[in-house]
């Protein structure tokens, strides 16, 4: 850490010989250090590696190809990254308001439970219009679902991070019941699941691609939830409440409608991607819908620091990690385990660089 | 360290661009048959993974033969792009996906993609109407879950067992049920309490299920959870008899332990390779008992008393001859309704017991 700031003095010359207007040398400094961490990251780690007796640069050249060196690595990694756009953006949202909320599995979870429901209701409607009440009620079920617990946050002042925790043990536990009991397909003997749907309904592929519509749809909520929160004053609204909420309210800003509405958003966007999950990848609800899309959003939407564009890139890292994990572990004799060390290395490092924003390009104006 | 491994990362980096994009086969891969197995869970979990990968290894030396193993594959989209990334990039012709809930929709469809390679899965649920490259193998282990039963009846002082279950699905079942009966053919006064954790592995849950049979005085107590581990640890700990399930769990507790009914995949995998091997065509549908050596029971435990051992050794004998039958009539389920009339009796291939869903008279819980 030291030596990194000893750098910054030669840094900030480049940033006015550069003649960086502020915004720029906050946006450069937004992009400089997470990439230093992951770097920093990535050295760590193979300094792990190395102590375990295994060749470092094997293990990077495997991440790169099983993640990311061949086409069909590409789409492995596209199709990783589907889900965690979406439930990243359910902890992205109300870190605009400065709320932690750390429970997108529930919300993915009912999400996709409500499309099977929803779904087989509307069999005598075409195909695309079943998919679309789906997709309601995904989106319904997870808004619903966290923007309670935003409504817990503001009128009872209960803490948003445990009570999403808590609360996506009790939504798992619900899908396991009905899944189990009144929704069961009397045919899925061994797999309790529900009735599958029908072909119609299903999301289909990307044409060209190995890789279904749900990535699609990730990348443009990523990218519309970054409109809205960098230029519309919906968005600059949540993020001045963000900064004080005290000073928010003051100011006439409706804090409570921005919570409940930032918190039923992000939860829209979990139970949204647990209704591709099951119309895209399962046909059906059961069990495997808790399968920890939800917790892997979290680390990513840190890695994102939060920016909603920023987890696309960021999506795309841990699922193309995710994509060379097995590979890796094929080739090098690894456990499992080595990808998740790798994660948490990475997200550890993300989160001590937090400490270095405004020191690596310090701002003219600011005392050093 | 750091300046060798920057060093080391400029030489990756090196090689790295170097290296051509298409895919190619690993010269290390080079061999006649590539086999690849996929795991659900940890290998060494002392239950159903590691059964798994021990048959997996009997095979690892044979001639012409490379083994691929990936472990912790959830039940998504995630086994398809495991199956795909062995046939691709490992080049693998041959595939065990070994969880249940892997088979549909994931490998179904991956099967009807790739028509050159051959998918044989656990569970038995392969019917004429799936690919015919596709194919699944199971065992009868209800069996040997009966004759752990006599064991457990013979140990018993107070004449209760305890089973701690994941869920009340019917392979699930026809293992309490049978374990009971066998206890019962010992002394019909003995009980079984059940006690079912909601899913596969839940370790807490399962240490606190011990615990509440042990505190219910039940002094032999058996599993169906995919890792054995913190059940037989917990109940050895708590001065039980264990008798174990999947693969054996004598390590965990020497003393305690019993017998057990495990898997002897060996049995299958040596079977198909040398199939493979010798370009013959594959079975679709295998399955065998004891008498085949699909499962076998672990060798008795210091404890096991002598007239324990000569009445299991001699239903041992009888299973061997064949159409032995652990179900048959008069048979009534724990609310008193005959489920089996006098004079029926299915034999552990009968296709009924694959629908079971009732406890045996004896069994304290609920399916439900």
């Amino acid at each position: 850490m030291s030596e990194i700031t000893r750098d910054a003095p030669r840094l900030s010359s480049l940033s006015s010989r550069l003649q960086l207007s502020e915004a720029g040398r906050r946006r450069l400094e937004g992009a400089l250090i997470p990439l230093i961490a992951l770097l920093a990251g990535l050295l760590v780690f193979g300094a792990f590696i190395a102590l375990n007796g295994k060749s470092p640069e094997e293990f990077y050249w495997l991440v790169y190809r099983g993640g990311f060196g061949t086409w069909f690595s590409l789409q492995n990694t596209m199709t990783r990254a589907a889900p965690l756009l979406l439930t990243a953006l359910c902890v992205a949202l109300p870190a605009q308001l400065g709320l932690v909320v750390i429970g997108g599995e529930g919300a993915f979870v009912l999400g996709g439970l409500a499309a099977a429901v929803v779904g087989p209701l509307f069999g005598f409607a075409p195909g695309p219009v079943a998919i679309l009440m789906m997709a309601l009620a995904g989106i319904c079920a997870g808004g619903l679902w966290i923007g309670l617990v935003g409504a817990m946050r503001h009128y009872r002042g209960i803490n948003e991070t445990i009570s999403s925790l808590l609360m996506a043990y009790i939504a798992i536990a619900l899908m396991h019941h009905f899944v189990e009991g009144p929704l069961k397909d009397p045919a899925s003997l061994n797999k309790p699941s529900t009735v599958p749907l029908e072909p119609a309904m299903r999301i289909g592929e990307i044409p060209g691609m190995d890789v279904h519509w749900g990535f699609a749809v990730g990348i443009l909520a990523c990218l519309a939830a970054g409109f809205v929160l960098s230029r519309t004053t919906f968005g600059f609204a949540a993020r001045i409440a963000g900064g004080n909420a005290r000073a928010a309210a003051v100011q006439g800003l409706p804090v409570g409608r921005l919570i409940l509405a930032f918190t039923g958003l992000a939860g829209a966007a979990a139970g949204l991607a647990g209704m591709i999950q099951v119309a895209a990848v399962q046909g059906s609800a059961n069990a495997s819908l808790a399968a920890g899309y939800g917790y892997t959003g979290i680390l990513i939407a840190f890695l994102a620091r939060q920016n909603p564009v920023a987890i696309i890139p960021m999506a795309l890292l841990i699922g193309g990690i995710d994509a060379a994990g097995g590979f890796i572990q094929r080739r090098m004799e690894l456990p499992d385990a080595t990808v998740l060390v790798l994660q948490g290395i990475l997200f550890v490092a993300i989160l001590v660089s937090e400490t270095m924003s405004g020191r690596l390009l310090p701002s003219r104006n600011a005392k050093s | 360290m750091f300046e060798i491994n920057r060093r080391r990362l400029l030489k990756a980096g090196a090689a790295l661009s170097a290296a051509p994009l298409v895919s190619r086969i690993n010269p290390a891969f080079a061999a006649s048959l590539t086999a690849g197995f996929i795991y659900v869970g940890p290998r060494d979990d002392y239950g159903y993974n590691q059964a798994h990968a021990e048959g997996a290894a009997a095979i690892k030396d044979m001639d012409g033969l490379t083994i691929v193993e990936e472990e912790n594959v959830p039940e998504s989209d995630a086994v398809v792009k495991t199956m795909e990334s062995m046939i691709q990039l490992d080049g693998a012709s041959l595939l065990f996906p070994t969880s249940f809930g892997y088979y549909n929709p994931f490998v179904v469809d991956t099967a009807k993609n790739y028509p050159d390679v051959q998918f044989r899965h656990c569970g038995g649920l392969w019917t004429d109407k799936d690919p015919k490259n596709a194919g699944s193998y199971f065992g009868y282990i209800g069996t040997a879950q009966y004759i752990c039963g006599i064991i457990a009846g013979h140990m018993t002082k107070s004449k209760r067992l305890g089973f701690v279950a994941a869920k009340p699905i019917p392979q699930v079942l026809l293992n309490i049920n049978a374990y009971t009966l066998g206890a019962k053919s010992v002394d019909p006064e003995i009980t079984t309490q059940v006690i079912f954790t909601g899913d596969w592995a839940m370790p807490v849950k399962e240490a606190e299920a011990v615990n509440a049979l042990v505190d219910q005085r039940a002094d032999v107590l058996t599993c169906h959870v995919d890792s054995p581990k913190v059940f037989a640890q917990t109940a050895a700990g708590r001065g039980a008899y264990v008798t174990g399930y999947h693969t054996s769990q004598a390590k965990l507790a020497p003393e305690k332990y019993l017998t057990g009914a495990e898997w002897h995949w060996a049995t299958v995998y040596k079977m198909f390779a040398e199939k493979a091997l010798a370009g013959e065509e594959l079975p679709n549908f295998v399955r065998g008992g004891l008498a085949e050596d699909f499962v076998k029971i672990s060798p008795y435990g210091p404890a096991v008393t002598d007239a324990a051992k000569s009445q299991a050794d001699a239903v041992k004998a009888e299973v061997m001859k064949g159409g032995f039958a652990v179900i048959k009539g008069p048979l009534k389920d724990n609310k008193g309704k005959e489920v089996v009339a006098a004079g029926q009796e299915y034999p552990e291939s009968a296709i009924e017991l694959e629908k079971m869903d009732y406890l045996v008279e004896g069994v304290i819980g609920s399916t439900s």
